[in-house]
């Protein structure tokens, strides 16, 4: 309890003050987001989501430092964001492994060229790898992996920096329906094992709902926040239990995905 | 819904030393929207390939009204999950072609492009090119180009796998008034337990490999479906418990 009353004094984890932002194009500015404000809590999984292109990745970009905000600003543990910022990993789409190495060279990537020791960061890959369950697959390269492999490799190599927010673009995007099933509880065992502040961007509803503590809609471009959802469900969450089913459909309506047809 | 379209008996397949398709027999019905569910992996593109006569078969036979399976005489329509247009041929001519190479005449080549450019809403777009289309127009233009050619069989390998849930949501609506209208066999793999329910009139759920059918259920929840309902619910639970390997 002590330690609950504490955390909520101190500064959110990542914080959005009328985050914005303009892409200047041949054809004219094009907004894709528009005065976005958010207090983001530490551990909190957060999951973005939005039915179309509508800038969640771009807000995830910004987030990572690679894109800046204008106007408007991010801080993180109340300290402004000025570029990237080693304590945010990030969890690609398209996984984005180095084909040239194995697995444990993805995954121990980030502390070696931070210059941590041999063993030290050996030790540490290894942790990871185990956690995401890849024990036995150290030596192997990326393209003797499946889809689902290849973003547990993703996973551990974001864990593996030490980051205290994890960024992930729609992780699962490309894999079938039910590897994406496994690998959605996956997600919620290692956060639940190694918690951190998750940033989730999806545009799959099931998923949403299967993992955020809150779920953020943003509207059509240029992306407002339209609605948040405190999903209170109990993990581990059955997604054809009827509590489920109905927030589903409440935010399928809401964004006009065919149930609230 | 009465006659047998497609039946197939002791379908066999092996690659070198692995089966993976063990004696497989089952038939669909003229009419019939059939949905294939198994394990990842399970080998259900494998068993379309060597429906489509793609692969050959080991042992086994597979009829079409009756007649062995011969893509020469009978009209069989595949949609795979990759967009499969021509890039150098605008809709229109993407659409035709299938037409084209099943030798009509002209006239019903252009009337029936027509038709199908219609059917999923294309007008607009009859001279672009695939590059300048969206995913979800891009399978558009494949569906069309498989309906234009009025087949005796569809064959879809997830074909929506890859598309954002609404553009899949609407697509999925598209497809069923598609069917609906000119009452196409279809046979249609899906990894998606959720999209099977919503699509057919029955589904066959296949084993891990070696593949067999581990069984058939017939679905006639009434249509429009609706996925919170508590009958869908239960058929998909029981479709999930099936199959579960995760």
């Amino acid at each position: 309890m002590v330690r609950e009353k504490s955390m909520n004094q101190a500064a959110p984890m990542v914080r959005l003050e009328h985050v914005s932002k303009t892409f200047h194009v041949e054809e004219g500015d094009v907004k894709v987001l528009e005065s976005i404000n958010l207090d983001i809590k530490k551990n909190e999984f957060l999951v973005l989501f939005g039915a179309g292109q509508c800038g969640k990745t771009t807000l995830l970009k910004m987030i990572a430092g690679l894109e800046s905000s204008q106007p408007g600003s991010i801080s993180i543990e109340g300290k402004p964001l000025k570029g990237f910022d080693p304590k945010v990993g990030m969890v690609y789409q398209t996984t984005a492994l180095f084909p040239w190495l194995t697995v444990m060279g993805n995954v121990e990537f980030g502390p070696k060229v931070r210059g941590v020791s041999k063993a030290e960061r050996r030790k540490k890959a290894q942790y990871y790898i185990d956690l995401v369950g890849l024990h036995g697959f150290e030596n192997h390269f990326p393209s003797m992996l499946s889809g689902g492999m290849c973003q547990r490799v993703g996973i551990a190599r974001a864990y593996c920096n030490d980051p205290q927010i994890i960024l992930m673009d729609e992780p699962f995007g490309h894999l079938d329906a039910q590897t994406r099933y496994m690998m959605e509880e996956e997600v919620e065992k290692i956060w639940a094992k190694e918690k951190r502040t998750v940033i989730f961007v999806t545009n799959n509803i099931e998923e949403a709902l299967y993992l955020a503590d809150r779920i953020i809609i943003l509207s059509e471009c240029p992306a407002t926040i339209k609605k948040e959802y405190p999903v209170a469900i109990e993990r581990p969450r059955s997604m054809v239990a009827p509590d489920f089913l109905k927030l589903r459909e409440e935010i399928s309506a809401l964004v006009e995905l065919r149930e609230g047809m | 819904m009465s006659k047998d379209k497609v039946v197939v008996s002791n379908l066999t397949k092996r690659f070198k030393d692995l089966l993976v398709l063990d004696s497989i027999s089952f038939s669909v019905k003229e009419g019939e929207f059939l949905c294939l569910v198994g394990p990842t992996g399970c080998g259900k593109t494998t068993f379309l390939n060597s429906l489509s006569k793609i692969l050959t078969i080991d042992s086994g036979s597979i009829t079409i009204d009756g007649e062995p399976v011969d893509p020469g005489k009978h009209n069989l329509a595949y949609i795979l999950q990759e967009y499969s247009t021509f890039p150098w041929l605008n809709v229109e001519q993407n659409i035709a072609y299938g037409l084209k190479i099943k030798g009509f005449d002209k006239n019903t080549i252009a009337e029936r492009t027509q038709e199908a450019i219609g059917m999923v809403n294309l007008e607009k777009y009859r001279t672009y090119y695939p590059s300048e289309l969206s995913a979800s127009m891009l399978q558009r233009v494949v569906i069309a180009r498989a309906f234009a050619t009025k087949p005796d069989l569809l064959l879809m390998d997830e074909p929506y796998g890859q598309l954002d849930l609404n553009l899949k949501y609407k697509l999925e609506d598209e497809l069923l008034k598609l069917w609906e209208q000119t009452k196409t066999t279809i046979i249609f793999i899906t990894h998606n337990i959720e999209e099977a329910i919503y699509l057919s009139d029955r589904i066959l759920v296949m084993t891990n490999k070696p593949t067999t059918i581990k069984t058939s259920l017939s679905n006639d929840l009434e249509r429009p479906r609706k996925v919170s309902s508590q009958e869908f619910v239960d058929l998909r639970n029981k479709v999930t418990d099936l199959i579960k390997w995760w």
